[in-house]
């Protein structure tokens, strides 16, 4: 199935495979229960973004009531404009937006570089150096965060950038993701007949692997984007809210009391959470690819 | 003009030149696979081999966060103030419970979404896109929303228990409440993202078998369980790893569910994870030879879980 959308892509079909396809309709036709199910699910999936929203248009002592309020109020601005100044958020979101992008390109760059050498080119260590990276897919690096801690502090990078950029863009997931793209998306007489042509490795790049490879490229992209933009656990340690906060570092300080007013923390949320909604809105049929393309090589 | 210069410059040296860059590039295209690779591994020792190994070794010292430089060797009395420590033992069985109460309903989720995905349907691109509308929302901001819905006093979820009739339930501070609350946003969250892993799954089953089966009188849940499943074994087992790691890692649900109670996990500690645990010695507590400790049992639960998996597994198998 990779192999295929990949193929098919690379021919100049952007964003198709995934199974979308004619070929791969499935056997039973959706009946009224199962569009029922689905709206209830979707529903669900959706509800606590579209009350973050309403409870961002509201005031913190309407929050305090019950029942809750279903709709929205006259307060948005107002909790928008103080979460954007007071709260922080449009450093904030400035930050986030250069680590989420850096983390992008770099892991698109990294893994796609790599994943041409462990798809298409022969050299000594090669299976015991994927079976490394297959290895970090099941033991996560986030686990070695105390001595990270210690490196970072000691090269002075508490509270810089870098210090989150630098250590996501090593990405197991998208080396094999790539590799197993190009495995399919890049036919070895291709290489060969470059080769005899006297191309060098870096024209072999330039001309055949990243032409090859670019459709996957832009799905690894978003979701890296999408996971950089959200990372958690390490941001929290690494970054402080004065310092130079991402969105999530900024929402945990919030979070964790030091604006209490719950209607602006509703409104950070949203402003955190908007730009990748925005992303899935454009980009929804990739993305769902990319994630339903990432599995199936299990 | 300049190039000219140069050129001419260059004129007598070119044969022996162009000898060289021919050797030159036979070593280039032997050395190119490790210098195409190099980025990602250099990154890689840095940030994720070096750091794992180092957790060892520091798990071994007394080192404060406030005085990195100054450690003591301190040999395994870390790992042995650990096995006597009643929080290490609760923060250890809370992460296992409510990465069961995650986990197990999540997939189970998934599975009946993704059968309903799998239908010929209209619109399904938007089904799918809003599958994975959680997936793009961030641990904090779904965290602070659920938790105003499991307000006591003013959340939704006790609204909705009230109109049922049922006496409000205290979500925060009751045990198995509040373990229930906290994997139901890993469930929110992840529920989506793993039901179109299925869904391609299911999509690779050839059409074909679904015929044969319908002729041979399989009912629907039948062909479900006898066609579709024995086809998802790749995708439950991956996403059966995934949600695992996912699990003992769990740090951002508990850390925002409740304002007041921070690293705690609850006033009785009754929902702090490991991850929780490992957040609240080192910076907290500020004892980092104590939460590289923590995060060395983490992977051994992992290692744990893994090789159980894998022996049930293989049992099965031999069956």
């Amino acid at each position: 199935m990779t192999g295929r959308g990949g193929r098919a892509a690379a021919r100049g079909r952007p964003g198709s495979g995934s199974g979308s396809g004619p070929g791969s309709e499935s056997y039973e036709r959706g009946g009224w229960g199962t569009y029922l199910l689905l709206a209830l699910f979707t529903a669900v999936s959706v509800f606590p973004l579209l009350w973050t929203a309403v409870a961002a248009s509201r005031t913190s002592g309407r929050l305090a009531q019950s029942p809750p309020p279903f709709w929205f109020g006259r307060n948005l601005g107002r909790n928008l404009s103080v979460a954007w100044g007071e709260g922080g958020m449009g450093e904030a979101l400035a930050n986030t937006a250069v680590v989420a992008g850096s983390v992008a390109v770099g892991t698109v760059l990294f893994s796609t570089l790599a994943g041409f050498a462990f798809a298409r080119l022969r050299f000594r260590f090669r299976g015991p150096l994927l079976l490394l990276v297959g290895a970090t897919m099941l033991i996560p690096p986030q686990l070695g965060v105390v001595p990270l801690y210690l490196l970072i502090a000691r090269i002075g990078w508490t509270d810089q950038l870098q210090a989150v950029v630098l250590p996501s863009l090593v990405s197991a997931f998208g080396v094999f993701y790539m590799r197993q793209h190009l495995l399919g998306a890049l036919p070895p007489e291709l290489l060969e007949a470059a080769r005899m042509d006297g191309a060098g490795t870096l024209r072999v790049v330039w001309h055949l692997v990243l032409p090859a490879a670019r459709p996957a490229m832009a799905v690894l992209g978003m979701l890296s984007f999408v996971a950089a933009w959200n990372d958690f656990f390490w941001p929290v340690l690494a970054l402080t809210q004065t310092g130079n906060p991402t969105v999530q570092v900024a929402l945990t300080g919030l979070g964790r009391g030091y604006v209490p007013d719950t209607s602006v923390v509703m409104a950070v949320a949203l402003l955190g959470t908007l730009p990748l909604l925005v992303v899935l809105a454009l980009f929804g049929r990739q993305i769902v690819g990319g994630v339903m393309r990432g599995a199936v090589k299990g | 003009m300049a190039e000219d210069v140069v050129e001419r410059a260059l004129a007598p040296v070119v044969p022996a030149g162009r000898a060289r860059r021919e050797r030159l590039g036979r070593l280039r295209s032997r050395s190119a696979p490790y210098v195409l690779v190099a980025p990602f591994f250099l990154l890689f020792g840095a940030f994720g081999l070096f750091p794992l190994a180092a957790t060892a070794w520091t798990s071994l010292f007394r080192v404060e966060l406030t005085d990195p430089g100054a450690r003591e060797w301190v040999g395994a009395h870390n790992y042995a103030r650990l096995l006597t420590d009643d929080f290490f033992w609760n923060a250890l069985a809370n992460t296992v419970v409510i990465g069961v109460l995650a986990t197990v309903p999540q997939l189970l989720l998934a599975l009946g979404a993704a059968h309903l995905l799998d239908a010929r349907l209209r619109g399904r691109l938007f089904f799918r896109v809003a599958a994975l509308a959680p997936y793009a929302t961030s641990v904090a901001a779904a965290t602070l929303v659920f938790a105003l819905f499991y307000g006591r006093d003013q959340g939704m979820v006790n609204w909705a228990v009230g109109l049922v009739g049922l006496d409000p339930v205290d979500w925060q501070n009751g045990p198995w409440a509040s373990r229930f609350a906290v994997a139901s946003i890993v469930i929110w969250r992840w529920t989506g993202y793993n039901a179109l892993i299925y869904l391609a799954a299911m999509q690779t089953v050839p059409p074909e078998l679904y015929e044969a089966a319908a002729l041979d009188g399989a009912g629907r849940w039948r062909r479900f369980w006898h066609v579709t499943l024995p086809g998802l074994r790749p995708a439950l087992a991956f996403t059966g790893i995934v949600s695992t790691i996912g699990a003992v890692q769990l740090f951002g649900e508990p850390l925002l569910f409740s304002s007041g109670a921070g690293a705690s996990g609850g006033a009785d500690h009754q929902y702090q994870t490991l991850g929780l645990y490992l957040y609240e010695q080192g910076w907290v507590n500020l004892h980092l030879g104590r939460a590289a400790a923590i995060a060395w049992a983490m992977l051994l639960l992992l290692v744990v879980v893994f090789g159980l998996v894998r022996l049930l597994g293989r049992k099965g198998g031999r069956r």
